[in-house]
């Protein structure tokens, strides 16, 4: 069964990392969020797995799962989303902006306005 | 008074003269002079213990693991220094008061003036070197505030900025060697460091400590090669260079060799460095002052050359030559301080201060002419005044030093110093002062107030004192010579005295004076030699210097950072697999400690369908829809493994998450195209898709060797779990931890999401403010429009379910503490409810009804929260700390009242607020684009040409 969540973990990674190194914003985004499923479900698994023991206490469970990377997770799950958001509507605001959804600036024209700025 | 109170006055008081600015000058001035005056008394009220031979102590320990505690200590040395500065600066005060126009912003002036100050005793006082670090690079950056002062001077700002680069350079350097010196005693505490000489020289770190710490030094008392700040920092007003650039800031270098002269002098290194780095100082200094016509820089040259004189005595390493030093750094500061004081009067009145304007002023000028020649005098080392005495003992100090081989080269050297010091003091009065009155000023000089001659005149008075009764003030130079040699060697049994007898320093001096009197008298065909001669300027140079570095700094960062971002990202991942590939390769692994568990087909099944959604993703991603739905795919998938490994709080986050993120991109996709474009050719996807695979068996080998060993320590899960139900009242351990263990954590966390929120209504804001709006108002949309805009079915069912869904939203908050559920998966909930309203029936409509703006809740959640952790103060105990209690009501149950629910409550709303706040700010974006707001809950969109008005939901 690690063998299963692992080789998810490399597969969600490998594929965000694709996506990621796409040339318009939406895969882009994509890609983050698959970055996001991999990194939470990994420090999940620092907690190791266990079935059938969830950290709620009763009186005849005899064991519990580390409650601690749970507890770390659930925030991230929910500030991910935060995030997610904002690239969103950054990524719209560009894309309104100047009709163009491409992430990589080009080149020359930075080096126009830098040539600009230090002439000042 | 205590050291505290003494350092930190001129930092507390330079919060008066902005406040003071405004009730006019004379309070202005006078607030600041007493706070110097207060700590001046303060100062003195430890004359008594420091006579009887103590070394005052004051210590707090700051941050004892990195060795950086405030202990401050003070010893003869350090009051000698503390008085220069709090005396000066009083008399600066005065001075300032008078010399600032109307036009000036005094609070402000006054203001830098106090912080320096402070600064400046906190590096006598200081008994840690890195809190001597710490005010030294203060001095620096207000000194850089004072020569700046004028901001419309360029030469005011290009001279700060030198001066800041030049010292914060060697403030750079000084923190190095000072690491190093700390590393080799082992101790941070100078009392500790100086009691260890012979470990410190016998160290092989002793060489590029001294090298740093020197450079340090020798750029803030500008020192050749770095002398050259010293005459551009001149553009500041005439009582800044009075004070830091010739009585303090510049002598901090000087006090700093003197404080470590015990265990840095000595030594071969120590002596040809110092002693050269002197001589060539004083010399150099010395030509240029004599051809230099601004008054100012005439003395800023002068000083240079002064400070070269003083730091080669120190270098000299005998106990004479450090005596020297200290009466001479007194004698300096007293007749230097004068002249800079009558050069400004001389500007303030003639309104120029090129000597070649000048001459003439002896009659006009009665008072600052008399001020004048007696410091000028002294300067020039005439006998009866104090400038003589340490000039005789600094020729008898060269006469015994021998460098580099000829036993004449130093006291020829340092004669050719003293002839060109005579040379240039007498042509600084003889051309100001003497020869006939002329008609051509720029403004009729005469005398000023007499605040603005009483400093200097005072100064003057000292200089007369000295000179003719020396012994006043021999218990206090060999005090302080005696702090200075730090036991290292026995205070020379020397009496500062007029006269020494007939004795090679007196043919010395009488040499250099006569020297003086013929370059006067030659001195116009000398100034033509000299500006025929070709040399390098020292501006230009650094100058080009700068630029150079700028443009290679500019060119670095315009080839790795070309606004690329995939170009980025791609070395952002190779250098991480870089990384981790060699903490693979060199580290070890211990073998597996855990067994693998058994997979039930369930489990095989969630993976094959998350692999195979994975794979389709990568390779449909250019379909954005199906994008979105394959992701959907993965996220429930994640889901449903979260419940199966015992997570059931994260499995119902990451569902509600997943629901609102579709939303969110489906909102965000109504705007943006619907596909992806290919554009990257078959070699660049070969490229990425190996940095992925790579990266993917990366991450996934590392999470394997994680799951097949245990823990290496115990866990601290095994705490939360122990005390959760008792300490924090809750059976539900996730919860617990959320809103009790790491309270504070999550506290931050819901404001980091409030903000995010926030941030997200403000760029929608501008985006609908600028010509985006227009733009959105004639989008054509990419796909063709449904007939009916609001679907009947879907709006019923919506209405249906939004109680029913409010309510297990409630009840899954409720039960949180006990069992799975809580702030953050209730509010999700309930904000689906919400948004579920928006998409049935239209932004406006939903809107309409919806009372409470998002900004409001996210607020009041926060504040809740907040509230909650306060109210622990009340029961004494820490921010946050939660308490229970059961309640019996005789109709339901027993039940627990926590003030974690309250807790939570804060987060529960903040999480509604923000995950509202950002789809509804998405939705006004796609709600330009409509041609009309619907008015009705349910409605056909009339554009289709249908019509029929039965089909119209009745609101």
């Amino acid at each position: 069964m690690e063998l299963l969540v692992a080789s998810a973990i490399g597969v969600l990674t490998a594929a965000g990392i694709y996506l990621v190194l796409r040339l318009r914003t939406f895969p882009v985004i994509v890609g983050t969020a698959m970055l996001t499923y991999a990194v939470n479900v990994f420090l999940f698994t620092s907690g190791r797995l266990v079935v059938g023991a969830p950290p709620i206490l009763t009186d005849d469970a005899t064991r519990y799962t580390d409650p601690l990377p749970q507890a770390l997770v659930l925030t991230a799950i929910v500030i991910s989303f935060g995030m997610t958001a904002v690239v969103v509507v950054i990524a719209l605001g560009a894309y309104l902006g100047n009709d163009d959804d491409r992430v990589d600036d080009s080149a020359g024209r930075l080096d126009a306005a830098r040539k600009g700025e230090g002439r000042q | 008074m205590s050291l505290f109170i003494l350092v930190l006055l001129p930092f507390l008081g330079a919060l008066l003269p902005g406040i003071l600015d405004s009730a006019g000058r004379r309070v202005c001035a006078g607030g600041t002079l007493a706070v110097t005056l207060t700590a001046l008394v303060g100062l003195v009220s430890n004359l008594p213990a420091l006579m009887a031979g103590e070394v005052v102590t004051a210590r707090i320990d700051w941050l004892p693991a990195l060795g950086l505690n405030v202990t401050l200590f003070l010893d003869p040395l350090g009051f000698f220094f503390a008085s220069l500065i709090l005396g000066i600066g009083a008399l600066i005060i005065v001075y300032g008061r008078y010399y600032l126009s109307r036009d000036d912003s005094m609070g402000e002036f006054f203001t830098y003036l106090l912080l320096f100050q402070g600064a400046m005793v906190g590096i006598v006082l200081s008994d840690n070197v890195l809190l001597l670090l710490v005010f030294w690079e203060l001095t620096s950056l207000s000194s850089f505030l004072l020569i700046g002062y004028w901001k419309h001077l360029p030469e005011g700002r290009q001279g700060a900025r030198m001066a800041l680069t030049v010292t914060g350079m060697g403030g750079l350097a000084m923190i190095g060697g000072m690491l190093l010196l700390g590393r080799i005693v082992g101790s941070y505490d100078l009392t500790v460091i100086l009691e260890n000489r012979e470990m410190i020289q016998d160290s092989p770190l002793y060489l590029p400590a001294l090298v740093l710490i020197l450079l340090g030094c020798f750029t803030k008392s500008a020192q050749f090669p770095f002398h050259f700040w010293l005459p551009h920092a001149m553009a500041a007003p005439t009582p800044v260079s009075a004070y830091l650039h010739s009585a303090t800031m510049v002598k901090a270098g000087i006090f700093l060799m003197a404080r470590l002269w015990p265990v840095m002098s000595g030594t071969e290194a120590w002596f040809y460095t110092v002693t050269t780095a002197g001589l060539v100082t004083m010399c150099l200094g010395a030509v240029i002052a004599l051809f230099k016509h601004d008054l100012k820089a005439l003395l800023a040259f002068s000083t240079v050359s002064h400070l070269g004189l003083i730091t080669m005595l120190l270098g000299t390493g005998t106990a004479f030559g450090a005596m020297t030093a200290v009466f001479h750094i007194l004698n300096h500061a007293t007749f230097k301080a004068a002249l800079f004081m009558s050069a400004g009067i001389v500007d303030h009145e003639a309104h120029t201060r090129d000597i070649r304007k000048l001459g003439g002023l002896r009659h006009l000028m009665p008072v600052t002419f008399a001020i004048a020649l007696v410091a000028g005098l002294s300067m020039a080392g005439i006998p009866l005044f104090n400038g003589f005495i340490s000039k005789e003992m600094m020729l008898e100090e060269a006469l015994h030093t021998e460098l580099f081989g000829p036993w004449w080269l130093v006291p020829a050297l340092a004669t050719f110093g003293a002839l060109f010091s005579a040379a240039y003091s007498f042509r600084f009065i003889a051309h100001t002062f003497f020869g006939k009155a002329r008609d051509d000023y720029p403004s009729k000089p005469h005398d000023p107030g007499t605040g603005m001659w009483l400093p200097p005149a005072f100064l003057a008075t000292l200089v007369i004192v000295i000179g003719l009764a020396p012994f006043l003030v021999e218990p206090l130079v060999k005090g302080v010579t005696g702090a200075v040699l730090g036991g290292v060697a026995p205070v020379p049994d020397y009496h500062l005295a007029i006269w020494h007898g007939f004795k090679p320093p007196l043919y010395m001096s009488a040499v250099a004076v006569a020297g003086g009197i013929l370059m006067l008298l030659l001195h116009r065909w000398l100034q033509k030699a000299w500006d025929v001669t070709p040399r390098p300027e020292a501006k230009p140079i650094f100058e080009g210097l700068v630029e150079a570095v700028a443009a290679f700094a500019r060119g670095l960062t315009g080839r790795l950072h070309d606004g690329a971002f995939t170009r980025y990202a791609a070395i952002l991942s190779v250098t991480i697999l870089a990384g981790a590939w060699h903490a693979y390769a060199t580290g070890t692994v211990g073998g597996a400690t855990r067994a693998m568990q058994p997979a039930p087909v369930v489990a095989i099944i969630g993976w094959a369908m998350l692999v195979a959604a994975s794979g389709f993703l990568v390779f449909a991603h250019r379909k954005r829809f199906a994008a979105l739905v394959l992701m959907g795919i993965v996220g429930t998938i994640v889901s449903v493994g979260f419940a199966f490994f015992s997570a059931p709080d994260l499995a119902m986050t990451q569902i509600s998450v997943e629901v609102v993120t579709a939303v969110l991109l489906l909102l965000a996709l109504n705007l943006l195209p619907s596909e992806t474009p290919r554009e990257s050719g078959a070699g660049r996807r070969l490229r990425d898709g190996l940095v992925a695979v790579a990266g993917g068996v990366g991450a996934g080998a590392l999470a394997w060797f994680l799951m097949m060993r245990d823990f290496v320590a115990a866990p601290i899960s095994e705490y939360h779990l122990e005390n959760s139900y008792y300490g924090g009242g809750g059976t539900n351990v996730v919860n617990v931890i959320l809103v009790d263990f790491r309270g504070f954590d999550t506290f931050g966390e819901i404001i980091v999401l409030g903000i995010a929120a926030l941030v997200i209504y403000a760029l929608t804001e501008a985006l609908l403010s600028g010509p985006v709006r227009a733009r959105l108002l004639d989008r054509v949309p990419n796909a063709p429009l449904a007939g009916d805009r609001h679907p009947l079915m879907m709006v019923v069912l919506t209405r249906v379910a939004m109680p029913l869904i409010l309510m297990v939203g409630v009840f899954i908050f409720l039960r949180g503490h006990n069992m799975p559920g809580g702030g953050f998966i209730a509010g999700l909930i309930v904000a689906v409810a919400v948004v579920m309203q928006y998409m049935a029936s239209g932004y406006a409509w939903a809107s309409e009804r919806q009372r409470f703006p998002y900004h409001g809740i996210i607020g009041a959640g926060v504040l809740i929260a907040g509230l909650t952790g306060i109210g622990a103060w009340f029961t004494g105990h820490e921010f946050l700390t939660s308490s229970f209690t059961y309640i019996h009501l005789p109709p339901i149950e027993e039940f627990e009242v926590a003030s974690a629910a309250a807790f939570d409550l804060g987060v529960f709303l903040t999480v509604v607020g923000a995950v509202m706040l950002s789809l509804e700010s998405f939705s006004r974006l796609a709600r330009r684009s409509q041609s009309t707001p619907a008015e009705h809950a349910m409605d056909i969109d009339p554009s289709r040409g249908r019509g029929d008005a039965g089909l119209k939901g009745g609101a």
